[in-house]
């Protein structure tokens, strides 16, 4: 049960400065209050529970066989420990397999990520709040333009994006996978009907009339109170990123610069190949690692949704 | 996608609904909005470099492709202008078309289980007659953040007959089930999958769309004497319209642009799943495998366009219950 959750229950939702301190805003909303609990039902109970293990299961299957030695992969029950604990040493294996080429995948999806996710989530956040809080001319061209593409199915344009960064000479390189990661409309959507509500105009009028220019304002002023949009975007564009297959496949065809998952899908493409040398277990061990750093960024990021969003009214 | 949350600071008659269809249709009504500053050109400040790497990104890619499909690459290496050709042979392509028709299956079946159990799971997560709310809202959310390709490749293994589910059942009772991954049961089984991946996430839009009913509604149904159900089919389910729309758009369009889960079952499942299994996938193939460029644009262009029709179509149909109820 953590902060967040007991806030949210008594009805406070607490919002996080950009200095890191968490402060608790009584909230308007008091929805799940105390009184309202009523007794636990026993077969609410039951149905999610069951839901709850076929969300795990999964997982749990994960973490069991990349316990597991290749001969007990094909032998033993799947969804319980069998034979020698071989965890460790498939750990090793998976990362010196082929010159350790997953560190490199590794390391690779780390610079896309930052770089992506961590751009993606700054023009967001900047251009949301411009089209929240400035009356610029185009402005309804903008607005038009990106809810439109919103709309386009993102895949369409694989291919000819492909071409375009082929024709630019960016194909086969970082840049093709970063520069497209670092567009999240969703984002840039989320950032302006927050900043609508969170930014008082008077705030930034005051401000003005002190003098401070308008970069200064925004990462003075505006920066502090979109930090819950702006954690909830990062979050999203992290998993995202961190997660993108399909356009690191396209746009990549030397195996240095793979990211995991592109790199994940080749091992396992090798391994049912014929004449191609079958690694299962280090598809399952490396799919492990690959799972838990998302999975512990995600679980930290995400308690800022529940409160994020609906926190940081002003009075 | 969190567009449904009513904020605390939302003005009265200004519905979650007015936010989403926000969202989608670009109608941008006035949400109560504050006198605006006035009009200069700071704005492009913040909005420029979005719309610099936007442009990229997105338009020129997008014009790229309109251009592409007008002509035909000639055995002389040279570009020729076709016209509306690429879009003629698209119109009769059998290939196409099934796989069409395959995704449409696909939307018709998966995406009402798969909002049906999050909005379940919503309901009973927002009922107070569970414990351990956290807990259960975080595992049930955890999918969503394990790759997709991660997520394939586990539910590939375990369909599997070597080591997997099936396998062990079949050795224990002795039987030998049909495989998920045949011809016939390949769709459910991809199904299963998405579903798998997606049910939290969207259980969560549900939920925090939940969160934001006014107490006040429920007060006043405890009043009037209404049960759990007429609660929620009068108060909650009504309140949370406009996240229903926001979810069942999202995954309609994910439906259509299905690849992921196909493309990597192929490689343990090469019988069932065709080059052409999505349009998505054909589109790939034709690019990747056939070097047909102009004509992949062209199928890429029409799928988009029937997703984009679908999805509007989608809307409308929330909008008109809206209007009924």
């Amino acid at each position: 049960m953590s902060a967040v959750d007991t806030a949210a229950r008594s009805g406070r939702a607490p919002s996080r400065l950009a200095s890191g301190k968490v402060v608790r805003t009584e909230s308007k909303r008091t929805k799940t209050a105390t009184p309202r609990h009523k007794r636990a039902s026993v077969t609410l109970g039951i149905l999610m529970t069951l839901m709850l293990l076929y969300c795990l299961v999964p997982l749990w299957w994960l973490v069991v066989n990349s316990t597991k030695t290749m001969d007990s992969l094909y032998n033993s029950f799947a969804f319980w420990f069998s034979g020698e604990f071989a965890l460790f040493q498939n750990i090793v294996e998976t990362f010196t397999y082929k010159d350790g080429i997953f560190l490199r995948w590794l390391g690779n999806t780390l610079l896309y990520v930052v770089i992506g996710a961590g751009g993606a989530t700054l023009l967001a956040t900047l251009a949301g709040y411009g089209l929240a809080k400035y009356n610029f001319p185009g402005r309804k061209w903008v607005f038009a333009i990106i809810l439109g593409a919103m709309a386009i199915p993102a895949s369409a344009l694989a291919v000819p994006q492909f071409l375009l960064f082929s024709g630019l000479g960016l194909t086969n390189t970082p840049w093709s996978v970063i520069i497209p990661s670092m567009v999240s409309a969703f984002g840039l959507y989320l950032v302006w009907v927050y900043a609508r509500e969170a930014i008082p105009d008077e705030l930034l009028e005051a401000a003005r009339l002190d003098g401070a220019g308008e970069i200064r304002i925004f990462f003075v002023i505006a920066l502090r109170q979109l930090a819950p949009a702006l954690i909830t975007v990062l979050m999203f564009t992290v998993v995202a990123t961190w997660n993108n297959y399909f356009l690191p496949l396209i746009m990549l065809s030397d195996a240095q610069w793979y990211p995991l998952p592109v790199g994940l899908a080749q091992w396992a493409a090798q391994s049912s190949a014929i004449g191609g040398q079958a690694v299962p277990n280090l598809v399952i061990t490396g799919s492990l690692l690959t799972v838990i750093p998302i999975s512990a960024a995600f679980l930290y990021l995400q308690r800022y949704w529940q409160s994020g969003l609906t926190a940081g009214s002003v009075k | 996608m969190t567009v449904a949350h009513v904020h605390p600071q939302q003005p009265a008659g200004v519905s979650t609904e007015t936010y989403a269809s926000v969202a989608v249709t670009g109608a941008a009504r006035s949400g109560g909005r504050r006198k605006r500053v006035r009009r200069n050109w700071s704005g492009w400040w913040f909005v420029g470099p979005f719309m610099l790497v936007f442009g990229l990104v997105f338009v020129a890619p997008l014009l790229y492709a309109m251009y592409l499909s007008f002509f035909r690459e000639t055995l002389v290496g040279g570009n020729s202008f076709v016209g509306l050709e690429n879009y003629a042979k698209a119109m009769v392509d059998p290939k196409f078309w099934e796989a069409m028709l395959r995704v449409s299956i696909f939307l018709l079946v998966q995406v009402p289980i798969m909002l049906g159990l999050a909005l379940f799971a919503a309901l009973a997560l927002d009922s107070a007659r569970l414990r351990w709310v956290p807990f259960y809202r975080l595992s049930i959310f955890l999918p969503y953040a394990v790759p997709g390709v991660v997520a394939v490749m586990i539910w590939g293994y375990m369909y599997g007959s070597q080591f997997g589910l099936v396998a062990d059942i079949n050795r224990f009772f002795g039987v030998e089930l049909p495989s998920p991954l045949a011809e016939n049961f390949i769709l459910l089984s991809i199904g299963n999958i998405v579903t798998w991946e997606f049910v939290g996430y969207n259980m969560l839009i549900f939920f925090s769309a939940l969160k934001a009913v006014p107490q006040e509604l429920y007060e006043a149904a405890e009043i009037d004497g209404a049960g759990t159900f007429r609660t929620i089919f009068s108060i909650k389910l009504p309140s949370i319209r406009g996240a229903m729309v926001i979810a069942t758009i999202f995954s309609v369009i994910g439906s259509f642009q299905l690849f992921n889960e196909p493309s990597i079952l192929q490689t343990i499942a090469p019988n069932s799943i065709t080059t052409y299994f999505t349009p998505n996938l054909y589109a790939f193939n034709l690019s990747f495998a056939g070097s047909q460029f102009n004509y992949a644009a062209a199928i890429a262009i029409v799928s988009g366009v029937i997703t984009m029709v679908v999805a509007y179509l989608v809307q409308l149909a929330g909008e008109k219950n809206e209007k009924k109820a």
